[in-house]
């Protein structure tokens, strides 16, 4: 690629022919600031609304300030960052923008992690100085996962942009004009009644406090002062290789034993392991693949080939409202959480003897969507759910420094049992690719009846959005496929919908880019997509580091199978861990 | 040949249809057929003449006899005294306001005389809907010399000689535009026909479009031979019903004769038209928020580049032109370019169409060579200011544009005097102020609009333009202090320099332009509590004169506020601190005891 | 209309079409034309005025005159010579023939319109263009 020779702030700096002057600053170390844009590699993620006008520059023979993000720079280009004209409009764009604010950041969700708050500190703005007083405002729209309160809203349109061309849903545009423009559903619809997948990826890229979560911190320290309630956690596989960036770690540091000590020194009565139900997962999941195998390869009626994993909740969702035809494709198996609760409310209750509604299961989640998943109604008995309470990764960071635990000084300490024992494959399934190497690593062995010569299934790894590997297992060759994001995702699908041409009769899809490891209710990335590969990188760390790497070598799986379950799509198996899908009709 | 040996015009723009002008033409019709004459006098339909202050217009000719206000009862005089004894209806003539006599041939009514129709030339000459009568004007003669004898090059280097620019606001050369489409390499182009007129009071691409279609799908096709687009696409608003028929019409008639569609005039060269409505957004005059919308996406506008040259349409190159700079093309390609480039200043060539609005006697739509003086338009074409009054103001570009004044009466109107004098050429409106209009008012009513049809994408527009116009709002009611009116210049001067798009950089020109020449006027409203006009209600007191008051009670009983006490046959007063001014008081009052200041 | 097959039909289509707008086109520069008004009152109705203009129409358009444009006018005063006729060649002073037969009016397109030539039948007057 040629390369373009410009100059910023005086300095010369040469960069590849399609850059943007943004790009270019960043690399002699101007640090232009910005507020819409936002460019997560990697993913399809990049927002180039140039709307906010926050990083606009001089650039000469031009006659008005260019906004360096969506400025493509040309040969020979000279651009100034620091004047006063390009001061006063900085300042000035962000003072208008303030005036149409809520002052109340001293409450606001995303008080700390506030992008605008931070702009604002940076260039120093000091009470008010527009005298317009007019707010546009909006009604607070309330999900099971998320909250909407437009009010907030700087109209950067990274939600947007996040919902319809990276996630492909579609949920969310900008509606209205001028002062009352804003980003909303089609209509103005409640965010329930539309398309949305409850991903919360439009969380997970908002630079305020516009698009939160539905926090449920302190209905666990409700649920933990109540004596008579017992009071179990789980924490999904993703939760551990990112807590710790709340804490000042590095991304990609692996806090599993700490995060264990915090849970307990909150005053879980168990600390139990998702990790533990994805291998029970693994073991449904995996049966009902080698079934639905076993019937395509003899040509048998019933559920065939592919089959698509179920543990993510977004996807579910977004097959319900937007994939119709394929409704009967998915795997019937709950998602890990799910089968937690289930197992939690009948196995474990009935162990510790008590009632179901004096167990209250609280899980700890990458993810707002299981938010949503916790509260479907077919995963309730007589209205009491199996998943009480959701926590996301950065509700447990707060609630952790909420109960004055010092994460550095702790002790490592291990998982509870008997729902604490898990195995690698279970933890894999924090990343994407995951869920399908465990599940591979089951089937191989089982349908084989021989160990596998190599436990890691690199052809399944990586980041790219869509992939398509293939792993023999003696007379069969199972083509996978593999998608991250919902648009990768719905590209797949839609390519299986119209006849499947390459043949594949895997699939597993998780909503997120990355997997669970982005998910919605994760440490805020700010656009740093490399925190992504990181923790994936520590997912596989965990996996290496555990003494069993394969779901079907878990004992206490083998346990709760002989003394439980029976084996896996038993009838019982059937009723706690399996689920049906309904088609949903939505704007 | 045919027989007629009179034609009778008609005007059928959506103005005088309005006024029944098409029961007029079915009476003409009716009456020529009582007295036997129907084979020798032909009434036609045709598009606006321009003269809208007195429309319906209905000329005769060959003798060039212009009827004005006709009535559809007018129709048995016109046809039983003109056309059957020859004898001019006096009464329906023009009345030339200074010299107080009739004028029977619009060549001699100041209106015209000025005028240089070239865009509006077949407007009020053909009818519109057929479009053989376009071919007699030498319609479709440019595109048959194009395909057949030029390449697309000399087409393009003809547009670039003639000096014509784009007349939708901006003033980019058309040529250049053209050539930067040709240059990209793409399997699709689209030639792409901005008919999405905002402009409060603008409504020459309406006109054309009623008037002279033809001329606008044979400047589409030209344009498509220019760059390579085999596809046209008329984006025009939803609300010109009148526009959309007979652009409909046209294409239609233009396909059968094979005007349009494939191997045009037997070459290799096809094209064909398509129509995309819009809602009215303002904003989606702007080109990249036009295309935006014709794809079904919100429209709002994205930065440029890249430019819809490069990737327009779908994606591919896409040369977007004005409805007026298209009109101009065919003929420009008739006469040569010589000729257009002779008309006009040095760096604005040819014509240009304004509707003149306001507070001026002949409102209207006028065609003037570029360089002409806002004074001879004002004064010598619009007949000067109603009712006598003095000027004060005329607003061109609309409301991205800004106040001229006095001072400026004598600058030849081009592109680039518009702008050095802090205003612009935009579409042509052209909206004259007198005495009585507040500035500060202007201001705020050309703010709430641009307020209004923002899109509201990026900040500075948004939020921007809203807080102006509060200020405005807090200035016309007397609530500003003078460091106001320093952060209304300061959130100017940002929001011109920051905004995404045209609309919102041009948003503050009429706030720059009055501060600019009407200061005093403001420091009136935010000082002195007074608006100097007489406009702002909020600056308004009334009071009562104890003297003439006869103690009626009738203020008392109208004030819808409680806001005036007395006893009957006593003198009345108003609290002036519940007073909304609403005047209610003073039009009830016969004994002129309430006065207002 | 049937379909242009090439830029020549083109042509030929205006050629043919072209009387439909020439009148008017005459109309907008009736000054540099050679004007004939008819007068067309009742009394010259009555003499035969509306057969002369068409005439004078028709004859002129077939010899193919296109710098005249008839048009009609009211009563000249001159009653006793019906039907009258004006004819004004640019720059020259208005000629008035009364008793214009259509013999007469071939004459004065024969001589007068096509040649400058004026011919009898002038009703000598010191008059001014009505209007």
């Amino acid at each position: 690629m040629s390369e373009v020779k410009i100059i910023i702030d005086g300095k010369e700096v040469h960069v590849a022919k399609g850059s943007t002057v943004l790009d270019a600053a960043k690399k002699i170390g101007v640090d232009i600031p910005t507020l819409c844009h936002l460019d997560l590699h990697d993913t399809k993620m990049v927002n180039q609304a140039a709307s906010c006008r926050v990083c606009v520059v001089e650039v000469e023979g031009r006659r008005n300030l260019a906004p360096s993000c969506a400025t493509p720079v040309v040969e020979g280009m000279v651009v100034k960052t620091n004047t006063i004209r390009v001061m006063e409009a900085r300042k000035t764009v962000l003072e208008l923008l303030v005036s149409d604010h809520p002052k109340e950041c001293l409450s606001c969700a995303k008080a700390g992690d506030c992008e605008l708050q931070d702009l604002t500190e940076l260039c120093g703005l000091r009470g008010d100085s527009i005298s317009g007083t007019a707010m546009s405002t909006y009604k607070k729209d309330i999900t099971p996962s998320l909250i909407r309160d437009m009010d907030k809203c700087v109209l950067c349109r990274r939600c947007e942009t996040m919902c319809n061309k990276v996630q492909e849903v579609g949920a969310l545009s900008g509606i209205n004009r001028g002062f009352n423009a804003v980003v909303s559903s089609a209509f103005e619809l409640p965010m329930a009644e539309t398309v949305c997948t409850h991903c919360g990826q439009c969380v997970a890229v908002c630079p305020t406090g516009a698009l939160t979560e539905m926090n449920h911190t302190w209905k666990v320290v409700e649920a933990l002062a109540d004596p008579t309630k017992t009071v179990i956690v789980q924490t999904a596989p993703a939760v551990r290789v990112a807590l710790g960036e709340e804490f000042g770690n590095e991304p990609g540091s692996i806090v599993t034993g700490k995060m264990v000590s915090a849970l307990k020194a909150i005053g879980f009565d168990h600390v139990f392991d998702t990790d533990f139900t994805a291998d029970l997962t693994i073991l449904e999941e995996g049966t009902e693949l080698l079934e639905r195998l076993e019937n395509f390869l003899e040509g048998k009626e019933g559920p065939s080939l592919p089959i698509l994993t179920s543990c993510c909740p977004a996807w579910v969702n977004f097959v319900e409202s937007q994939f119709h035809e394929l409704i009967d494709i998915p795997s019937t198996a709950r998602s890990p959480q799910q089968m937690f609760g289930s197992v939690a409310k009948t196995y474990f209750a009935d162990k510790l003897g008590i009632k179901r509604e004096d167990l209250v299961v609280v899980s700890v989640m990458p993810c707002l969507a299981k938010k949503f998943e916790a509260s479907r109604e077919e995963f309730a008995v007589d209205g009491n759910p199996d998943v009480d309470l959701v926590m996301s990764t950065r509700e447990l960071a707060d609630l952790i420094k909420q109960m004055n635990i010092d994460m550095e000084e702790l002790e490592e300490s291990e998982f509870d049992n008997p729902l604490g024992m898990s195995t690698g494959a279970g933890v894999i399934f924090g990343t994407t690719g995951g869920v399908i190497e465990a599940a591979v690593r089951t089937a191989y062995e089982v349908r084989t009846k021989k160990p596998l010569p190599k436990i890691d299934f690199e052809e399944l790894r990586g980041f790219d959005g869509v992939r398509v590997a293939s792993v023999a297992m003696d007379d069969v060759v199972l083509n996978i496929g593999i998608a991250h994001g919902l648009g990768n995702a719905k590209a797949l699908l839609t390519e299986i919908r119209d006849g499947n041409p390459r043949n594949i009769h895997a699939v597993e899809v998780m909503a997120c880019p990355g997997g669970c490891i982005g998910g919605a209710g994760q440490p805020y990335h700010h656009g740093d997509s490399s925190i992504l590969m990181k923790r994936q990188a520590a997912i596989y760390q965990v996996d290496k580091n555990m003494p069993i790497r394969k779901s079907h070598e878990n004992p206490a799986i083998a346990e709760i199978y002989e003394k439980f379950l029976g084996k896996p799509l038993s009838e019982k198996a059937h009723h706690l861990l399996h689920t049906h899908y309904h088609m949903k009709d939505k704007a | 040949m045919s027989n007629f040996k009179m034609h009778m015009l008609v005007c059928g723009g959506t103005g005088c249809i309005s006024a029944e002008s098409e029961l007029i033409v079915s009476n003409l019709q009716s009456e020529l057929e009582a007295v036997g004459m129907g084979d020798q006098v032909q009434v036609l339909k045709t598009g606006c003449f321009g003269f809208c202050e007195k429309g319906p217009v209905v000329k005769v000719l060959p003798d060039n006899t212009f009827y004005v206000e006709v009535k559809p009862a007018d129709a048995a005089e016109l046809v039983k005294e003109h056309i059957v004894k020859g004898r001019k209806v006096e009464r329906l003539l023009y009345m030339d306001p200074d010299k107080k006599e009739r004028v029977a041939d619009s060549k001699n009514m100041d209106f015209y005389k000025k005028q240089m129709r070239i865009a509006l030339r077949n407007c009020g000459f053909i009818d519109p809907d057929k479009v053989e009568e376009y071919i007699a004007r030498d319609g479709y003669h440019a595109l048959g010399m194009a395909v057949t004898s030029m390449t697309p090059q000399e087409v393009i280097n003809v547009i670039k000689e003639s000096g014509l620019r784009g007349r939708g606001g901006g003033g980019f050369p058309t040529g250049l535009k053209w050539e930067f489409a040709s240059k990209y390499d793409a399997d699709q182009k689209y030639v792409v026909c901005n008919a999405d007129e905002g402009d409060p009071g603008a409504f020459m691409d309406r006109s054309i479009l009623e008037g002279d279609p033809h001329s606008i799908i044979e400047a589409m096709a030209i344009c498509g031979y220019a760059i390579g687009a085999s596809k046209g696409q008329v984006y025009i608003r939803a609300e010109y019903p009148l526009a959309i028929k007979r652009l409909e019409k046209g294409i239609q008639d233009a396909r059968e004769a094979g005007l349009l569609g494939e191997n045009i005039m037997g070459t290799d060269f096809s094209f064909d038209i398509e129509l995309s409505f819009g809602a009215g957004a303002f904003v989606c005059g702007e080109e990249t928020a036009l295309i935006h919308s014709m794809e079904g996406e919100r429209g709002e506008p994205t930065t440029k580049p890249p430019f819809p040259a490069e990737s327009g349409y779908w994606g591919k190159p896409t040369n977007v032109n004005n409805v007026e700079t298209l009109a101009n093309i065919p003929i420009i390609l008739l006469k040569g370019s010589a000729w257009f480039a002779g008309i006009g200043t040095e760096k604005s060539k040819g014509t240009k169409v304004f509707a003149l609005a306001g507070k001026i006697n002949n409102v209207g739509l006028i065609e003037v060579p570029m360089g002409t003086t806002l004074r001879e338009v004002i004064y010598d074409i619009g007949g000067g200011i109603k009712n006598g009054k003095k000027f004060k103001a005329v607003q061109t570009g609309g409301p991205s544009g800004g106040c001229l004044t006095e001072k400026d009466l004598d600058t030849p109107i081009d592109f680039d005097n518009l702008i050095a004098k802090g205003s612009m050429m935009g579409s042509g409106g052209m909206i004259v102020m007198d005495e009585d209009d507040c500035m500060p008012a202007v201001a705020k009513f050309y703010l709430e609009f641009t307020e209004e049809e923002s899109c509201g994408k990026c900040t500075p527009c948004r939020i921007g333009t809203k807080r102006l116009s509060e200020l405005l709002e807090m200035v016309t009611e007397g609530k500003a202090e003078v460091k106001h009116l320093d952060e209304m210049k300061r959130l100017s001067r940002v929001i011109k320099d920051t905004a995404l798009c045209g609309l919102g950089q041009t948003a503050p020109n009429p706030v720059l332009s009055t501060l600019d020449a009407f200061y005093d006027e403001y420091l009136a409203h935010v000082q002195d509590k007074k608006c100097p006009a007489g406009q702002c209600t909020h600056l308004m007191t009334y009071t009562i004169d104890p003297e003439a008051c006869v103690g009626c009670t009738a203020c008392r009983r109208v004030c819808p506020v409680e806001a005036i006490t007395g006893e009957v046959k006593k003198p009345h007063v108003i609290d002036q601190d519940k007073c909304i001014k609403c005047g209610a008081c003073y039009d009830k009052c016969k004994f002129n005891a309430i006065s207002v200041n | 209309m049937a379909k242009i097959m090439s830029f020549d039909e083109l042509k030929k289509i205006k050629d043919r079409v072209q009387s439909q707008v020439d009148l008017r086109e005459k109309g907008e520069n009736i000054e540099s034309l050679v004007q004939v008004r008819v007068a067309m009152a009742t009394c010259g109705i009555a003499a035969g005025a509306r057969e002369v203009m068409n005439y004078i129409v028709e004859e002129s358009a077939k010899a193919g005159l296109t710098n005249v444009v008839v048009t009609q006018t009211g009563c000249m005063g001159y009653c006793y010579a019906e039907p009258t006729i004006e004819v004004t060649v640019p720059g020259q002073e208005p000629v008035v023939y009364g008793n214009v037969s259509l013999e007469k009016a071939a004459e004065i397109i024969d001589k007068h319109i096509k040649n400058g030539v004026m011919v009898d039948g002038i009703i000598p007057a010191t008059h001014k263009s009505i209007e």
